[in-house]
């Protein structure tokens, strides 16, 4: 990737962040938090990564996305409608009664949305059915799934965990969202997880360690994913929750509060002079 | 008379399955180290290549099925009901019934008659449980020639379907010339105009000897077979209490939220009648041989019969 592209990609990100705001405040409920944390990895799978095509959102041979931390999606969405899954406009409608963009992703209302999530620990099996589908189907897409570091905390993730590896499942990537906090707090005072490489390697993973804000280290790592045969890979995203919006920034308390309209008006202004120094480098 | 053949319905269950298969690519089946058990081992032998065991963790192996079904397949997870339902709850209610994916639940060792391994095995509850999520077909065959067709129709329907199946072998009374499986339709069994017995899964059979028991002492019992506990055959089950006035159900399952429950709500709506549940009256089973059980919880025929002639003398 050259700097230009690169720039690209935050520019995309930045209008993520500005998506998963807008959208909250217009619900007047979400997760912000989580959702800015992990918007540069969800541009980079959508812009660089996955083989999908908007147009024909159910394609048999798309690669998968399931966002196992569901509460994350309005990210999600706003990269989903800058690809033109749908309208931008939906997003001030996130979580509105006869909403499309439902309060956790809902494949059956979203065009994009590969798995129904939001209870937490479920969405990596289903990763693991969709990757173990691929393998008897012989076909060659592969299955993305992003957990919160708190999320990990759940056994069905273990149970995955060991699933995926005995059925070696090489086509499937598993991202945890490193940012630390969780509702209660910071996840090493909740129920502290470390050390997590060691937890997959244990369960059979190939385990990469990268900044999740650091485009290169994600391209790197997923990379390095594809070249790992025989078993499956796990990208430990170190983040900083409400990554973006200065005062959101490691806050546990933003992790499920929306913006009030000073304070959307005031993060908005933050990512719009954010786009707007990126796009003059341009 | 048709042939009695003796066989657990988890037995039949497998057999199906394999036959299904045949015609069938798209059908995988997964079970939670309890093949054995369960008779998906019977499909194991034939297909090992579609089988997958994914040890003992029953939540995993629903959501790796909902993932298959979102790719395409058509997924069988199997288990004990009381892990299937139980254990897993959450995951089909989430992963499977809210988005409509194509999975096929079973659910072994269902009810009392699992006998000796006592009440952590025994689960009472899984129709009631199953019962309560949205757009969930529940199913809870007789015999082995049910099993069979109501395996084949899971199959053939798109979306969540929960299959109930018995360790206990028991004898088969439907004759495979002319029986046929119709997703949510009740069979009459037996004609009868002075009450009416529902009764569902292994239990029919008992239902059934005592409605021809009693026809010998001049009690007109008729008896109505339902197999799929949901959707339910609203128009039989409000035609009988119409045409006999009161009913009695009869199942292997808690009578809070099984059968019981889903017979008096559409009486409730339809016709109200006095209704007499016979099955596990809100407690735990214990261990003990499958039929001193079914004997003790009042589920075989001569404790039928007697329910029978209580209410019939009682009247309307």
């Amino acid at each position: 990737m050259d700097s230009s592209e690169i720039r690209q990609l935050k520019i995309l990100a930045a209008k993520a962040r500005k998506g998963a705001i807008l959208g909250t405040y217009h619900a007047k409920s979400g997760h912000p938090g989580g959702s800015l944390s992990a918007a540069d990895i969800f541009t980079y799978l959508y812009y660089k990564e996955m083989r999908v095509d908007p147009e024909n959102p159910q394609w048999e041979d798309r690669d998968r996305f399931v966002l196992s931390k569901g509460h994350c999606c309005p990210s999600l969405y706003a990269i989903l409608a800058l690809k033109g899954y749908f309208d931008w406009e939906e997003l001030t409608v996130l979580r509105h009664v006869g909403a499309m963009l439902q309060g956790h992703p809902d494949m059956k209302r979203t065009p994009g949305i590969d798995m129904s999530t939001g209870s937490l620990g479920q969405g990596v099996s289903a990763a693991c059915g969709m990757a173990l589908a691929a393998k008897l189907d012989e076909k060659d897409y592969r299955v993305y799934t992003v957990l919160g570091d708190g999320e990990v905390e759940e056994g069905q993730v273990w149970e995955a965990a060991m699933f995926a590896s005995h059925n070696k499942l090489d086509n499937l990537v598993v991202i945890v969202d490193q940012n630390g906090l969780q509702i209660d707090g910071a996840v090493e005072d909740v129920a502290g997880i470390e050390p997590l490489d060691k937890k997959f390697e244990a369960f059979g993973f190939e385990v990469v360690k990268i900044d999740g804000h650091d485009f290169e280290q994600i391209k790197s790592a997923l990379d390095k994913a594809k070249t790992v045969k025989g078993k499956p890979t796990a990208i430990l995203a170190k983040t900083v929750k409400g990554k973006g919006v200065s005062f959101m920034e490691n806050q546990v308390g933003w992790h499920g509060v929306a913006p009030n309209k000073e304070q959307y008006e005031a993060a908005t202004a933050e990512l719009d002079a954010q786009i707007k120094e990126l796009e003059g480098e341009c | 008379m048709a042939e009695v053949i003796k066989k657990a319905t988890r037995e039949s269950f497998g057999e199906a399955l394999c036959e299904l298969a045949k015609e069938n690519e798209d059908i995988v089946v997964f079970d939670a180290d309890l093949a054995a058990a369960t008779k998906t081992s019977i499909f194991q032998k034939e297909y090992a290549d579609r089988f997958f065991d994914c040890g003992i963790a029953e939540g995993n192996m629903i959501g790796v099925a909902a993932g298959m079904a979102a790719a395409g397949k058509i997924p069988v997870a199997a288990s004990f009901a009381m892990f299937a339902t139980g254990r897993a709850f959450e995951q089909i209610r989430n992963s499977v019934a809210y988005p409509e994916l194509n999975v096929k639940i079973a659910g072994s060792h269902a009810g009392i008659s699992t006998g000796e391994d006592g009440a952590t095995h025994q689960c009472v509850e899984d129709m009631g449980i199953m019962r309560a999520i949205p757009g969930m077909v529940v199913l809870n065959p007789a015999d082995h020639w049910e099993m069979k067709a109501a395996t084949k129709a899971a199959i053939e329907y798109n979306g969540p379907v929960y299959i109930r199946l018995g360790r206990l072998a028991i004898d088969s009374f439907n004759d495979p010339e002319d029986y046929s499986f119709e997703l949510g339709k009740g069979i009459t069994l037996h004609e009868g105009s002075d009450v009416t017995v529902i009764a569902t899964g292994l239990v029919v059979n008992e239902a059934l000897k005592a409605v021809r028991e009693l026809e010998a002492e001049g009690i007109s019992a008729r008896l109505i077979n339902i197999h799929t506990i949901k959707p339910i055959d609203r128009e039989i089950i409000a035609k009988a209490a119409r045409e006999t006035g009161r009913i009695i159900t009869v199942e292997e399952h808690n009578v809070v939220g099984g059968l019981a429950d889903a017979v008096c709500q559409v009486l409730a709506e339809e016709c109200p009648v006095k209704v007499t549940k016979i099955g596990v009256q809100d407690c735990f089973g214990y261990s003990g041989p499958a039929w001193e059980l079914l004997d003790k919880f009042g589920l075989t025929q001569p404790h039928i019969a007697k329910v029978i002639r209580e209410v019939v003398a009682e009247g309307k």
